[in-house]
């Protein structure tokens, strides 16, 4: 199985703000408070207080530890808030985030997302995304584009991109080309295959370095997927039927649990379909 | 097409204007890609459609009718629809003095799609509404001279009014059923001419009556690709951004087409408009069949005195309001894990205990409110007409008293008040009037009414 993306978790990079509280026992007690908690569902509203405490071990080193609060967690003085619903995570050594599912897209500076071109102007095409406003992307953020050579590009393609400018006050400005001048996948694609919408929280779990989905996607049939974190999977297999199948599954593997899953897909083997 | 460089820089060029507004992508809209085009016109060749369906197959249609008489929800796979009839005396057109008022209006709500926007009459709203008139309106399925009450003053005006909550495809179908199962379901107020004075019974009254139906028309929407060559019933969204053109039936059960409309400019071969026909009249019977069931269905639950409405026909999801029964699930052991649940899980009250009043003008059945959330594990939803639930149902909570209103007793009269489930979320407004004469009789009726709660949650079973 083809995948192309971009790495999920730079995504997320600017959403990871550091707390460092100013009490170095409390912040300590914090961490472990959050730590106990990881893995259980969270309700806005929801704190976490690093005040004052009673009794605190005697076997504390006293050190400082960074917090690092992610998507879903907030701050706000001396107490940690939880804005979204979802389960608590925790990555070594000191990242907490909150891993909630939704459908709607907010770009994010970073992230790799597929965009359907809506509008040449110009030097600029406008591309959407998903978001609440249409990205721009300019002719010359492709490999291999010069003010003469300008890359074949039509209205109603898709396209691989990532999100350079993404904030609630300006437009989102996409590229298709990296750091160092190289598509690195990115770019026009598409002739032939099927383009579904899912949930974000499933598009994470497709991209996830070791990925329960994605290896029982495997088994099944040589096919192509292209992941944007938009929410958008684009999916081409050897034949149109194959390619509606890996279509259907994926929109209904959204809402199982990982054993209806297994077995959905073991009765796919089987030959149900 | 492409200028020279000087045009460019000038922002749009005419022919991409063109290209653009071709394509008749809505502004708000998600735009559809090439790719998606291309797949799905070539899924078609091959004869296949994007959720596995065969080229004349419908999908699920779920019809529910809500607690007034008058309300019809439409489920067509995703598209969901609602229909509501009301009525209302008025003075006749001058035309037709003996001859009742039909108004018919089908609302674009942005709801259903992010490209209807509130208030403007879009040019699929206008196209809808025709097809709705014609199809309701010019096949006179309502006997209007029935509707009369005093010629050339009063006659009923019946108002249907269609609300589209959620657009997957195919709105002109759902539309017509919810009508047509709106109108069938209604009941208008019972009238009587006594000289000149003109009584207008309250539904407490007298019965009302239901509007003299002749028959009853349904749409069925042919959408066809390749300039004619395939055809495909009842389209989803997806396909209906990427068709020619539009064929539209309106049949009814006994073979009479009531108005056909094709849109889009194609050109169809008579043997193609024959084939259609033939194909939509086997459908319509199919579907005539759904109406009359699902009207059956909602008047034994009423005589039963049983919850009915649409709270009580939906499945119990709490956060999604759409269903999605596409997905498969493994269902082997399921009978053992039921039984095991059903087993373990503790047995619920048998009777309902006689209510207290706490405060006057509000009364209170069973235990004090205690939060359900943890119990809600569903395996799989049933509808309302029972089958196997878990464990968590069986332990429901009665907390609001359940005063049915029987149709036909006239000599209580005693206000309706809803039952509710402190684990519903769709919650009807609950009524209870807070009049002291009639606490006693509530607290009488409530423990003649314990054979119906306790017949409910045995059915739940």
């Amino acid at each position: 199985m083809i995948l192309r993306s971009g790495r999920w978790r730079c995504g997320w990079s600017t959403d990871f703000r550091d707390i460092s509280c100013q009490a170095a026992r409390s912040s300590v007690r914090m961490f472990s408070v959050l730590k106990e908690r990881v893995g259980e569902i969270l309700l806005p509203g929801d704190e976490f207080c690093c005040g004052p405490q009673d009794t605190l071990p005697l076997t504390d080193s006293g050190k400082s530890e960074r917090l690092v609060a992610g998507p879903g967690l907030r701050r706000s003085g001396d107490r940690l808030l939880v804005s979204r619903s979802g389960v608590l995570r925790h990555k070594e050594p000191n990242k907490f985030w909150i891993e909630s599912q939704q459908r709607r897209y907010v770009p994010a500076k970073g992230e790799t997302v597929i965009g359907v071109v809506t509008a040449k102007s110009g030097d600029v095409f406008k591309v959407d995304v998903g978001g609440s406003e249409a990205a721009s992307l300019s002719y010359l953020a492709f490999e291999g584009a010069t003010k003469r050579n300008r890359p074949n590009v039509q209205v109603g393609d898709l396209l691989l991109a990532q999100l350079v400018v993404a904030n609630k006050d300006m437009e989102p400005e996409l590229v298709c080309i990296d750091g160092s001048g190289r598509a690195n996948g990115m770019g026009v694609f598409g002739t032939g295959g099927l383009l579904i919408k899912v949930s974000l929280g499933l598009v994470r779990r497709l991209l996830a370095p070791r990925s329960d989905l994605r290896a029982d996607l495997e088994q099944l049939f040589p096919c192509e997927l292209a992941v944007g974190m938009n929410g958008r999977v684009w999916v081409r297999a050897g034949t149109v039927q194959q390619t509606l199948v890996v279509a259907n599954l994926l929109q209904s593997c959204d809402a199982m649990t990982a054993p209806q899953r297994q077995q959905l897909f073991r009765r796919l083997q089987q030959g149900a379909f | 097409m492409l200028a020279t460089c000087k045009h460019r820089r000038h922002g749009f060029l005419r022919s991409d204007i063109k290209e653009y507004t071709r394509e008749t992508v809505s502004m708000k809209d998600t735009p559809l890609s090439n790719c998606e085009r291309d797949f799905i016109l070539k899924a078609i060749e091959e004869k296949k459609r994007l959720d596995g369906r065969q080229t004349y197959d419908y999908r699920k249609i779920k019809i529910t009718f809500g607690t007034d008489y008058g309300c019809c929800f439409v489920d067509l796979g995703q598209t969901r629809v609602m229909a509501q009839v009301s009525c209302e005396l008025v003075v006749p057109k001058e035309s037709r003095p003996n001859e009742g008022i039909m108004f018919f209006n089908l609302e674009l709500s942005p709801m259903a799609s992010p490209a209807f926007e509130q208030g403007r009459q879009s040019e699929l709203s206008v196209k809808l509404n025709r097809q709705l008139e014609r199809c309701l309106r010019n096949s006179k399925c309502i006997d209007t001279e029935s509707l009369c009450v005093v010629s050339g003053e009063k006659v009923w005006q019946i108002r249907v009014d269609v609300h589209t909550l959620n657009n997957d495809g195919n709105l002109m179908d759902a539309a017509s059923v919810a009508a047509i199962g709106a109108l069938c379901h209604f009941r208008r107020p019972d009238v009587s001419i006594q000289g000149e004075e003109v009584t207008v019974y309250s539904p407490e009254e007298r019965d009302p009556i239901p509007l003299s139906i002749y028959h009853m028309p349904i749409s069925v929407s042919f959408a066809f690709f390749q300039q004619g060559t395939f055809l495909l019933v009842d389209p989803c969204e997806r396909e209906e951004r990427v068709m020619d053109g539009l064929l539209m039936i309106a049949m009814n059960k006994h073979r009479e087409i009531c108005s056909i409309q094709s849109s889009g400019g194609i050109m169809l071969l008579r043997e193609q408009v024959m084939r259609c026909s033939k194909i939509a009249s086997v459908k319509v019977s199919e579907i005539t069949e759904l109406i009359n069931k699902a009207l059956l269905n909602d008047k034994a639950a009423r005589k039963a005195g049983g919850r009915c409405g649409f709270a009580e026909s939906m499945p119990q999801e709490r956060i999604t309001a759409l269903k999605t029964d596409q997905t498969a699930v493994e269902m082997t052991d399921v009978g053992e894990t039921a039984s095991s649940i059903v087993q373990t899980a503790e047995a619920p009250p048998q009777t309902v205990p006689s209510p207290s009043v706490p405060v006057p003008g509000v009364g209170q059945v069973g235990e004090v409110l205690r939060n359900t959330w943890g119990l809600e594990e569903e395996e799989e939803e049933e509808e309302e007409d029972g089958g196997e639930s878990s464990g968590g149902d069986s332990v429901e909570e009665v907390t609001k008293m359940d005063v049915e209103q029987h149709q036909g007793d006239k000599s209580r009269t005693v206000d309706v008040v809803e039952i509710l489930d402190s684990d519903e979320e769709e919650d009807e407004v609950v009524i209870l009037y807070p009049e002291t004469t009639k606490k006693p009789k509530n607290t009488a009726s409530s423990s003649g009414q314990k054979g119906a709660g306790t017949s409910r949650k045995q059915k739940k079973k």
